[in-house]
């Protein structure tokens, strides 16, 4: 046995591999240059016959020898390994382009988004969500909030009466009446909003709809002042139209507050009437029972649908009512 | 209410500055929604004639009467027309718009031939000079009232600017040309002049005995004027000047007695109305009717008077509607020539009564249920005095009063209160003199404020700051954030039904949302019956055709589903989330608790207890396909057990147990309904719709629904889990034969109870009826685990026994062998 010859075996296994076209021939090259009838095999075999100091010094060649071939093999597998690969995933290419979604679309309704993108912006200010019911006592959807029964105002709300109508129950033409009952059962301070469902007889047209969705506001603390309602509000017109929008508000009446104010926005280029509001009236806040010397308070109202509308460009309130899934389809789940 | 600019400048000294823009803003700044600015005549240039009517040519051989007609325009020669109105004679005088005059719409007049005539001109109506919407033939004067080729523009007071503005229920004022010209004036900073304050020193002679008034009824009126006039000339003219500002205000011109009694309605706001003295037998009482009885209104309309109305009666009979419209009997006719004046301060609530029980809304009852100032009642009547005997010959007799006017009470407020409730500084003399502006006297030591006449609703504070407010501007409040609470969450209710309605809009349900009203034929033909029919009625619906309320939410669905199908959808799914109205209690007579103070707790209590619990829920309906069919091929429709599975998500989305029971509630098929139980109450139905419905509502077959009860779910516990278990687990499969009739959820149930403690789970893995005789199979896998060791064999088999023996017990299930 001579050195040289070891390093031939070493040059000629390189070259084995290195020339098979494929896996398998690569595997007969193996079985050539490194299975037990090979050079290398049968040389290291042979170390037992041969003296203490010919062991250690030809071991020591054959085991590095063996290592070349290993490392050698090692390559050559992983180039015709990959080389494999290509062509076997090039076979199996599908078009993923392929329409693969059966299921139906769902959605949430437009008014339902809405009403929980309003019921978030004021939970992370701290306001809790009331509501109530649909229908509803009239001493808590009128005389509560100081509309007596022969007042002109309560022909600004066209009723809509349930039977028998000495009952004095209605369908809540607002959703105030959230806010007599959250003063009547909570103590100040008081921070609400109450988003719900109301009622009010006119006919379904373009903009109107006799059943519709209402968000208000309540606040009762100490020394809350009308600058505060107004703060507020441009805050929340900021969150629903954008950083730009500008607030104002008008003098107005309802008679529940006192100021009252209506509040526009400026958004689109022109002035949009968005809703009511103004400083809880002394009047409501006694028959609550809030001690008018020590509290004070403020409320707000708008209607969904509009801030809806007049937010996406919705030119017909049909298409919020009828349910057509091509319309509700298109807002998703509001995220 | 209108307001044409050149009234509002006899009150208030408006620079030619100021253009119609800036006024409009000041009103919009205090409170007075200005809904249209109408620029009348900007778009009419003349020459614009007054013409007497000197001949009419009738053209007859056209479809439609034609007049050639010769007008004296003051021009020395007759100028003829083709005109196509019939409501006029030789020897009135029109309006004739000559060559050259330009009318609203680009119209340009030029002499022309037409009908085989050449007109010279044209006659006009209102309509086509833009100052009324009156077309029902041109423009009629009678000699005396206008000036035969006068300029009309000018005389007509055609070029003017007209105030449409809204007046909110509280300021019942501004309902006339003072109480709007008051409000420019405080806008603008500009100087007003009441026009009362030149009525204040009129006196009247009296020359006779007039008739006489009486308050009858004491808690309807505080002050009641009764002027009574003669020798009033029925042919009397009426100025051109008052019929224009009575049209611009959108009212007609009748007579110059009716005209009067308008215009002084118009210009201060107390409305008048004026009787035909002769058909006064006696006085003028203000009384109720007492009794049903006949009454006919000026506007010829026979109304059945209620006891409770308020009426103005002689010593016979009822004469007036008080405050509403006057009587046919009693009206101005065209030989009125003695007449007897009504001025009266009327409760607010009386008239809102009368207007409200007639469903009779009139310009008269508007005003004085919204407050009419009550000093008016002498100075308006003292206008109309005034005026007609300036321009008629009629001569005053007498003025009766009876009672005085009641003016709002003193009030003394804090006017740091102002500031607190409006976040910023405004020093009391701030204060004081504002609230001069608007017309109260103000002391400024005591701050005791007597608010003006017309000011009956400045009461409060509050009132008074809301007046501060707007008159300083609403612009002025800074903008700040209230202090808040730290933290606030959804409750776990409103949490839930967020997470059910998302769960439900991912798994391709779209929402809905439905009117909640029905009918009976809808509530029959669901099938409802006994307390899931009986609901509540609404007394004045939208329409008859839905009267109810809804008692479940698939009927809404299902209007929903037909819009879509006949929009050309066929697979879909559909939810909606919402309250039911079920009659679950009588509603009783309400209570009216005292408003001054917090009612007690016992009434509170019964009023929250009036309102009946409504249920809420969430229902879904599923029709067609449960897939889109494409490529992938096709789809498989949507079946009974579809629905069961979303009822079912619900209730474990809610982290709740249930139990599955066989059911055959209305609206679903009687053999294709799952109830779902919950502590022993049913909470959700689902299953495959009744075949008879489906067909009767045009349904793809085999349409499913699932309706969950919300409410009626009991509130998520504190999850406790169980220790996960790692000892092995022995599984063992059994299949029982059974009657069909048996529920696979008995079976399991009795499986379970017989397993013990040691079984994990069970699942039905087989379902096989082709058994014969009545019979089916069902089999199913148990897999037991102990905490503790691994089971031996023998534990097993016994546990599996122990399972199969109670269902052998219960349901007579015989165990399957292979």
């Amino acid at each position: 046995m001579r050195v040289e010859e070891i390093s031939t075996w070493v040059e000629d296994a390189r070259k084995a591999f290195a020339s098979a076209s494929d896996l398998e021939s690569l595997k007969t090259a193996r079985l050539a240059h490194t299975g037990d009838k090979s050079p290398i095999a049968l040389a290291s075999r042979g170390l037992g016959a041969l003296s203490p100091e010919d062991k250690a010094s030809f071991g020591k060649v054959i085991g590095k020898a063996k290592a070349e071939i290993a490392q050698a093999l090692a390559e050559a597998t992983a180039v015709l390994e990959a080389e494999r690969d290509r062509k076997v995933l090039l076979e199996e290419v599908v078009d993923v382009t392929l329409p693969v979604n059966r299921s139906h679309r769902g959605g949430l309704h437009p008014i339902t988004i809405i009403k929980n993108e309003v019921s978030d912006f004021f939970i992370e200010q701290g306001y809790a969500v009331e509501e109530g019911p649909e229908l509803e006592s009239g001493w808590l959807n009128f005389d509560a909030l100081n509309i007596p029964a022969d007042h002109p105002a309560r022909t600004m709300q066209d009723t809509f009466f349930i039977e028998p109508v000495e009952s004095g129950m209605v369908l809540r033409t607002h959703t105030s009446p959230v806010q007599i009952r959250t003063m009547l059962t909570q103590e100040p301070p008081i921070y609400v909003v109450c988003p719900g469902r109301t009622f009010r007889a006119d006919e379904l047209d373009a903009t109107h709809s006799p059943v519709f969705h209402q968000v208000e506001g309540l606040v009762i603390d100490k020394g809350i002042t009308m600058a505060h309602l107004k703060g507020t509000l441009d805050n929340f017109a900021r969150h629903m139209f954008g950083p730009d929008v500008t607030t104002r508000l008008r003098p107005s009446f309802f008679p529940f507050t006192e100021p009252s104010a209506e509040v526009d926005i400026f958004f689109n280029n022109r002035w949009i009437e968005w809703g009511g509001c103004g400083m809880v009236n002394p009047k409501v806040l006694a028959t609550c029972g809030i001690d008018t010397d020590v509290y004070s308070g403020f409320a707000f109202g708008m209607g969904l649908e509009r801030t809806l509308m007049v937010r996406h460009g919705i030119t017909d309130m049909h298409d919020i009512v009828e349910g057509d899934l091509r319309f509700t389809r298109q807002f998703g789940v509001g995220l | 209410m209108r307001a044409p600019l050149s009234w509002i400048k006899e009150f208030v000294d408006i620079p030619a500055s100021v253009t119609a823009e800036q006024i409009s803003d000041g009103l919009i700044r205090v409170g007075f929604e200005v809904e249209e600015i109408i620029k009348q005549g900007a778009d009419l240039t003349g020459p614009l004639k007054f013409a007497k009517v000197l001949s009419i040519e009738e053209i007859t051989e056209f479809k439609k009467p034609i007049r050639y007609v010769g007008l004296d325009c003051g021009e020395g020669q007759t100028r003829f027309v083709i005109c196509g109105a019939t409501n006029f004679a030789v020897g009135d005088l029109v309006v004739a718009a000559l060559p050259g005059a330009v009318l609203p719409g680009d119209f340009t007049i030029g002499a022309r031939e037409t009908y085989g005539k050449t007109s010279n001109g044209m006659i006009c109506s209102g309509r086509e000079l833009g100052i009324s919407d009156d077309h029902a033939g041109i423009m009629v004067f009678a000699e005396g009232e206008v000036t035969i080729g006068a300029d009309a523009i000018e005389a007509l007071q055609i070029t003017d600017v007209i105030f449409d503005i809204a007046v909110n229920p509280d300021r019942g004022y501004a309902l006339s040309i003072r109480g709007v010209a008051r409000e420019v004036a405080g806008s603008l900073g500009l100087k007003f002049t009441d026009p009362v304050d030149a009525l204040r020193p009129l006196k009247f002679a009296e020359t006779g005995k007039g008739v006489t008034a009486k308050i009858g009824e004491k808690s309807s009126a505080s002050v009641f004027y009764v002027r009574t006039l003669s020798n009033f000339d029925p042919k009397a003219t009426r100025p051109i000047w008052m019929r224009r500002r009575i049209e611009k205000m959108g009212m007609r011109s009748i007579s110059l007695v009716v005209d009067v009694t308008n215009y002084v309605m118009l210009e201060l706001g107390q409305p008048l109305h004026a009787f035909d003295k002769s058909k006064i037998k006696g006085g003028l009482t203000i009384k109720l009717a007492g009794k049903v009885q006949k009454f006919k209104t000026l506007d010829g309309v026979e109304r059945t008077l209620a006891p409770n109305d308020l009426m103005v009666c002689d010593d016979e009979q009822p004469l007036a509607l008080a405050g509403t419209m006057g009587g046919l009997s009693s009206e101005i006719s065209e030989t009125t020539t003695d007449i007897a004046l009504e001025a009266v301060h009327f409760c607010e609530v009386c008239i809102a009564k009368n207007s409200r029980r007639h469903k009779l809304s009139s310009e008269a009852s508007r005003r004085l249920e919204r407050s009419v100032d009550p000093s008016l009642a002498e100075f308006a009547s003292a206008r109309f005095v005034q005026l007609l005997t300036a321009h008629s010959s009629a001569q005053h007799v007498a003025t009766v009063v009876d009672g005085d006017p009641i003016y709002p009470p003193l009030v003394t407020i804090d006017p740091a209160y102002v500031s607190k409730t409006l976040g910023f500084d405004i020093p009391a003399k701030k204060v004081a003199e504002v609230l001069r502006v608007i017309g109260c006297d103000v002391d400024e030591k005591s701050f005791t404020v007597d608010p003006p006449s017309w000011r009956a609703d400045l009461l409060t504070a509050a009132d008074f700051t809301e007046e501060v407010a707007r008159m300083i501007g609403y612009d002025k409040i800074p903008s700040v954030l209230p202090p808040r609470p730290l933290h606030a969450s959804l409750t776990p209710t409103q949490k839930r039904r967020r997470a059910v309605a998302t769960m439900l809009a991912s798994r391709g349900l779209a929402e809905v949302q439905t009117f909640p009203f029905t009918n009976q034929a809808t509530i029959d033909s669901m099938g409802f019956v006994g307390e899931r029919a009986n609901t509540y009625k609404v007394a004045n619906p939208m329409s008859e055709e839905f009267p109810l309320m809804r008692v479940h939410l698939v009927p809404g669905l299902i209007e929903v589903a037909q819009r879509n199908i006949s929009r050309g959808a066929k697979d879909f799914a559909i939810f909606e989330m919402g309250s039911i109205f079920r009659s679950s209690q009588k509603l009783v007579p309400a209570i009216s608790p005292d408003l001054s103070k917090r009612p007690n707790q016992k009434m509170i209590d019964e009023i929250f207890a009036s309102v009946p619990a409504q249920g809420y829920h969430v229902a879904g309906l599923l029709v067609g396909k449960t897939e889109n069919e494409n490529w992938q091929g096709k789809a498989r429709a949507f079946n009974w057990q579809d629905a069961i599975a979303y009822a079912q998500d619900i209730l474990a989305l809610c982290n709740l147990d249930w139990t599955v029971a066989r059911s055959d509630l209305a609206p679903w098929h009687p053999g294709r309904c799952a109830e779902l139980i919950v502590n022993g109450k049913a909470v959700a139905h689902a299953g495959e719709l009744h075949p008879r419905i489906v067909a009767a509502y045009g349904l793809p077959e085999r349409s499913v629904a699932f309706a969950v009860a919300l409410s009626a779910l009991p509130d998520s516990t504190l999850v406790r889990p169980s220790t996960v278990g790692t000892m092995p687990a022995a599984v063992q499969d059994v299949a029982l034969i059974v009657e069909s009739t048996v529920s696979a959820a008995d079976v399991e149930g009795a499986l379970r109870e017989g397993a013990g403690e040691l079984l994990e789970s069970i699942t039905l893995f087989d379902r096989y009826d082709k058994i014969g005789d009545g019979k089916i199979s069902l089999a199913f896998t148990l897999v037991f685990r102990a905490q503790d060791r691994t089971l031996t064999g023998e534990e097993v088999s016994a546990m599996r026994e122990a399972a199969t023996a109670v269902a052998a017990a219960k349901f007579g299930a015989v165990v399957r062998t292979a």
